[in-house]
């Protein structure tokens, strides 16, 4: 291990927000690997879709069976499990998905200039200009309920920002000595971009890849709760907390017995994007050195 | 500078365009039955009526480009279409919700800034003392609070336990004042329309309507603010300034609030302008779940049923919104720190 190896480790072991959030974390991933421990899934059915426990479509209080309740005639317990399965699946595919494909129309955009710049940034503009959560909601719902939708939907609208980063970083490395001596020598534009540029802002797009984990979750989270995102049914925090929602307008005066609905699901999601923000602030602070107070 | 002004201007169309263009199509991937769907005000007039003529009579079937011309042809004469889940006019239904959200966003952004700024000083003043650690916590944990579980859990707490803030726009006798023809509406704003008529009780009662969702959008929002303000400040009180003005004895009062805060409050500004654009584009969620009618709901309604002239109308209005907005933040940035050229 070198110095700054160490160093950078050293950092992020003397924060406690830092460990808090690593802990959660892995908090996270073993509840979503252990899924089928904590939670059994029945015999030969789809795990992820949570099965129905009771007839009443009244929610039922935690009692040792169900040890978060019941809702919506489904387990709460089994649901919040093998949502976390979901929340990481929604989260990494889409953060992977776009972050690459910012990459492409980042470098490109940044690379070549000119004309190429002009066009994607002002096709980037034209995505920003409509807000995240309307234009998922516009294109999943055009696309069809389900979670594979939510994903391509999420990720038409997300990949903007790793390009803008990525294409800034470029235009500040372009002029660089060591890529203008790659030029001279011959390389290729392409390993040019591939060996030397986007090692060199490849930090910055994955920290924010991570900061932006949290509010991706959200998003899906957000989708399934207005009941344009997954099916009926699915393991999902915010089709759960879509159960609650009702109980708590309709049963004036008794949304409290319901508690269980809200807090089980609600904590989980706060947990999650907490965990992600923490990891994120802590990565952040570790590589850039400009915020090192 | 003017030039730059002029140039984004003449940007504008050009982004309008693009997003129409998107938004159509993303349209596109619909059946031209499904799309007939939002055609059809009831499901009686489909009896014993041939479908393939009804998509043929609203030119469904038509190329794409055909059809994205003739509504581009309807957008200039005026004609934003007719808006199935408004049940008028697309832009009769943006204009008369627009204000429910403009009202929100005016009364979330005070408390937002205000707690933002304030605490922000405040942590990076007492920096990493533990003070600064539980406000640090504090934001961090609203900052990752999704605004419908906040949202939720606000609404069981001082709705259905403690009955304080009730969901909706306003009370059932408050709503048929409004609507009568003694109650003059100036600006569409209850809060604000219900003082021009000298209506305190109304006022009080829609200001009632307004405190939950404030309180969710300020809990979820504030804490960018005081994240910035924070590092703003723990940067601005390194400055040699700051170092001077306490070696010739200024009292520390006035060297926080003087001398560091204001030069600390350049960035917050930009973000602030930010947050306020996001307010009114994003208030989705926290319309839905506390029923109110503004344009963030309607969207919300619009995209589930695939109301299209209205999806298409409300993508174009946020549109607006984003670009106008972030047009006039970049501005006001240059007014504020001069040091900022435009180009």
């Amino acid at each position: 291990m070198n110095r700054e190896t160490r160093r950078i480790l050293r950092r992020l072991l003397s924060n406690t927000s830092a460990i808090l959030g690593f802990v959660l974390l892995i908090f996270f991933v073993v509840v979503a690997i252990f899924a089928p421990l904590f939670a059994p899934p029945p015999p030969n059915k789809d795990p992820y879709i949570m099965p129905i426990v009771t007839w009443s479509s009244n929610p039922l209080p935690p009692s040792p069976e169900h040890p978060f309740g019941v809702a919506g005639k489904r387990d709460i317990f089994y649901g919040v499990v093998w949502g976390t399965r979901t929340a990481f699946r929604v989260g990494i595919i889409v953060t992977l998905i776009s972050t690459a494909l910012g990459l492409l129309v980042g470098a490109v955009a940044g690379y070549f200039g000119k004309l190429w710049d002009e066009v994607l940034m002002r096709i980037t503009d034209i995505f920003m200009a409509i807000p995240f959560l309307v234009a998922a909601m516009v294109l999943t719902t055009i696309l069809g309920a389900g979670l594979d939708k939510v994903m391509i939907a999420m990720t038409a609208f997300s990949w903007m920002y790793p390009a803008r980063l990525i294409r800034g970083n470029i235009l500040q490395i372009k002029e660089e000595q060591f890529v203008l001596a790659a030029k001279a020598l011959g390389v290729s534009d392409f390993s040019i971009i591939l060996r030397h540029v986007l090692p060199n802002t490849i930090f910055p797009v994955l920290i924010q890849a991570s900061m932006r984990m949290g509010s991706l979750v959200i998003t899906a989270a957000a989708l399934s709760f207005l009941g344009v995102g997954a099916p009926q049914g699915y393991a999902d925090w915010g089709a759960l907390l879509n159960y609650a929602r009702n109980w708590m307008l309709g049963g004036q005066g008794e949304a409290l017995k319901y508690w269980y609905m809200t807090v089980f699901p609600g904590a989980a999601m706060v947990l999650f994007v907490l965990a992600w923000n923490l990891v994120g602030d802590t990565l952040r602070d570790a590589f850039d050195p400009r915020l090192r107070l | 500078m003017i030039f730059y002004i002029i140039r984004r201007f003449l940007f504008l169309p050009l982004t309008l365009l693009g997003i129409s263009l998107l938004v159509f199509l993303m349209i596109g991937l619909l059946s031209p039955y499904q799309r007939l769907a939002t055609f059809i005000d009831s499901p009686e007039r489909l009896k014993g009526a041939d479908i393939d003529k009804l998509v043929e009579f609203y030119g469904l079937n038509d190329p794409l480009i055909v059809q994205y011309g003739r509504w581009l042809k309807n957008i200039f004469q005026g004609n934003l279409g007719w808006s199935y889940v408004g049940k008028e006019p697309v832009y009769d239904a943006l204009m008369r919700r627009f204000p429910y959200t403009l009202e929100l966003a005016l009364f979330s952004i005070f408390p937002i800034l205000f707690l933002g700024i304030n605490l922000g000083v405040i942590s990076s003043v007492n920096h990493n003392r533990p003070l600064d650690h539980g406000l640090r916590i504090f934001a961090v944990v609203g900052w990752s609070f999704p605004d419908f579980v906040f949202g939720l859990f606000i609404l069981m707490i001082f709705y259905s336990v403690l009955g304080w803030f009730p969901p909706g726009n306003l009370s059932l006798w408050a709503e048929e004042v409004v609507k009568s023809s003694a109650f003059h509406s100036f600006t569409g704003m209850t809060t604000i329309d219900a003082l021009f008529n000298g209506r305190l009780d109304i006022f009080w009662d829609a200001f009632l309507h307004l405190l939950g969702p404030v309180l969710t959008l300020t809990y979820v929002q504030f804490a960018f603010i005081l994240r910035i303000t924070r590092s703003s400040m723990l940067e601005v009180l390194q400055k040699d300034y700051v170092r001077t003005a306490r070696a010739k004895g200024l009292d520390e009062r006035v060297v926080i609030n003087k001398h560091a805060r204001r030069n600390a409050l350049i960035p917050v500004a930009t973000v602030s302008g930010q947050t306020i654009i996001g307010l009114l584009a994003g208030a989705v969620i926290v319309e839905t779940i506390f029923n109110r009618t503004g344009i963030g709901s309607f969207m919300s309604l619009a995209a589930q049923q695939l109301d299209y002239a209205s999806i298409m109308g409300g993508t174009l209005f946020f549109g607006l919104i984003l670009v106008l907005g972030n047009l006039i933040v970049d501005i006001s940035y240059a007014f504020i720190d001069p040091r900022v050229r435009l180009e």
